[in-house]
């Protein structure tokens, strides 16, 4: 004596399964939406900039006239930037995260500094503005320099880095770590033995990340007081005579590619608009490369790594 | 064993426990042990799942040091310098140095074949490449891989089966020469086959190390042990010469369990 018959098993089936479907077909609208709406910014933005994306666009300084601007200065600017700003996230984030993993003991203090860490990486960009206008800016003295701009994005980031190190860290199994342990290794052993070079391909991504976010802030660096028109480049970190490298180039002024685009769009020749165009394609472009390049680094260190 | 047994007492020993107290927290998790391992010979632990075999176990190279809220009481005295492994002025560092341990599931280092079995001799600082092959190959032999592995030494650990990684494994315990050589439940992870493997293995490596192996599989303990230790909620309930505690066991309870009437 059955519950159902068959035949009405078979009806109940075929009506689960429209349900199926019926999602399967919303999920698919709502990822359409998503990448539609990037996918038509992304080619009108192509469109409208293709006519600019010159070798020259990438080697003039920006100009009075839209058809000899480039953005010379703002790439290297943001290529500068980038690098104080990993200089400085990177060993600052991924020390910071090894600590709290693998040094610190686990108490309400650990679990204060957890949540704090999660709400900086909330905190609104602007507000790392004025903190870095009010500390390096005044404070320290740094003026509105490449120094200032790659703190201050260090700092935004500086949250991703440390949750990515610690999510790194914790996806090694617990008997590995064990493992290196009972041959008696140190802590500092197993976090250069092991550790580190394990959690690498995570930590990297992280940071790959954080820096593809800091790549297209705009606010903070305004609020520290970033120019908009800059027609020289900062001193250049390598010389031909003793002692070859200089660190001038931290003080300089600078500009960034988004402040750069934020220049343009705000003027009223539409000339520049496709200048601002461009350089959005470049930028999207430059964070793109970056992420791409994070996938391809995670691929590469964890094919030597199955737990 | 037909031969009559030599009396326990006039065994050398290598580790004795007196009075061990373990506490997880709250939970009290080994009451009073004593309890002693006789050198170069096998001793099994046995016991129902939660009987603190795996604790005791882990309590020789101080693993329970590794997280907070545990706690120790009484000794454990290695031999021949009869120093307490437990005591809290012992370096746990020191101990895990003459100790060496073999886990449940194999867990080789995502490294090379030989940085795996190196890696301990490295830990000692340990850096000449010539030392560092032969203590390599030496423990590679005595885990019995040396001829299974012997191009294949900078491949990737994870490319061997289970049972060659729990043997690298092995060899990775080897290679620092441990005075004593722990064993958690060394074949659960393995199919029938590794498992034997292992079991000669274990039965070649007591004519060189003094070994303590978990285990919950009875007749594993009957194969491959001299002495069998039968524990239950945290307790020693009789510790004896195997074939006594699998034939004639004195108490009701180890009877029990090895009877399958309970466990």
């Amino acid at each position: 004596m059955a519950l159902q018959s068959a035949a009405e098993i078979r009806a109940l089936i075929a009506r689960h399964k429209r349900r199926d479907v019926i999602f399967g077909l919303f999920g698919i609208l709502c990822l359409a939406i998503g990448l539609l709406t990037f996918a038509t910014l992304f080619v009108d933005m192509l469109i409208d900039g293709y006519a600019r994306l010159t070798p020259e666009f990438f080697t003039n300084f920006p100009s009075r006239r839209a058809g000899q601007a480039g953005i010379l200065s703002a790439w290297v600017g943001t290529v500068m930037v980038m690098f104080v700003t990993a200089a400085v996230a990177v060993p600052l984030g991924v020390a910071s995260g090894i600590y709290l993993e693998e040094y610190a003991s686990k108490n309400w203090v650990t679990d204060v500094i957890e949540i704090n860490i999660s709400n900086l990486a909330g905190v609104p960009s602007i507000v790392y503005g004025l903190l870095a206008l009010g500390l390096f800016v005044y404070q320290f003295g740094l003026g509105q320099s490449v120094a200032t701009a790659g703190l201050t994005l260090a700092l935004l980031i500086l949250p991703v880095v440390i949750v990515a190190t610690r999510e790194a860290i914790r996806a090694i199994p617990a008997a590995i770590r064990e493992a290196a342990y009972a041959l008696g290794a140190t802590r500092w052993q197993v976090v250069q033995g092991h550790i580190l070079p394990y959690s690498m391909g995570g930590i990297m991504t992280g940071v790959i990340i954080g820096m593809a976010r800091a790549i297209g802030e705009t606010a903070p660096i305004i609020t520290i007081g970033a120019l908009t028109f800059i027609a020289f480049l900062p001193p250049s970190p390598v010389g031909a005579e003793f002692p070859f490298v200089s660190f001038e180039w931290l003080t300089s002024p600078f500009t960034v590619m988004p402040i750069q685009i934020f220049n343009w769009t705000s003027r009223p020749d539409p000339a520049f608009q496709a200048n601002a165009a461009a350089a959005g394609f470049i930028l999207v472009f430059m964070t793109l490369a970056m992420n791409g390049l994070a996938i391809w680094l995670r691929y590469r260190i964890r094919r030597n790594i199955k737990w | 064993m037909p031969d009559p047994k030599p009396a326990l007492d006039s065994l050398p020993l290598k580790a004795h426990a007196a009075g061990l107290n373990f506490h997880y927290g709250d939970f009290h998790a080994l009451k009073n042990i004593e309890m002693p391992i006789h050198d170069k010979r096998v001793t099994a632990l046995i016991g129902p799942s939660g009987c603190g075999k795996s604790t005791f176990l882990r309590c020789f190279n101080r693993m329970h040091d590794l997280y907070p809220g545990n706690r120790y009481e009484g000794e454990i005295r290695l031999q021949p310098d009869n120093v307490n492994l437990l005591d809290r002025a012992v370096d746990p560092i020191e101990v895990r140095m003459r100790l060496s341990m073999v886990f449940q599931k194999p867990n080789p280092f995502p490294k090379t074949l030989f940085e795996n079995v190196a890696y301990g001799l490295r830990v000692r600082g340990i850096k000449r490449r010539a030392v560092l092959e032969e203590k390599v190959e030496e423990a590679l032999r005595g885990a019995a891989l040396w001829n299974e592995v012997k191009d294949r030494l900078h491949e990737q650990a994870f490319n061997l089966s289970g049972g060659q990684q729990q043997r690298l494994c092995i060899a990775r315990a080897l290679a620092t020469e441990p005075e004593l050589l722990l064993f958690d439940e060394p074949t659960s992870a393995l199919d029938p086959i590794a498992t034997a493997s292992i079991e000669e293995l274990i039965a070649e490596l007591k004519e060189k190390v003094t070994i303590l192996i978990v285990t919950h599989n009875m007749q594993q303990a009957a194969r491959v042990s001299d002495f069998t230790a039968y524990m239950y909620l945290g307790e020693l309930i009789e510790f004896g010469w195997t074939d006594d505690i699998f034939i004639k066991p004195k108490n009701p309870q180890t009877e029990a369990y090895i009877t399958g009437r309970f466990g």
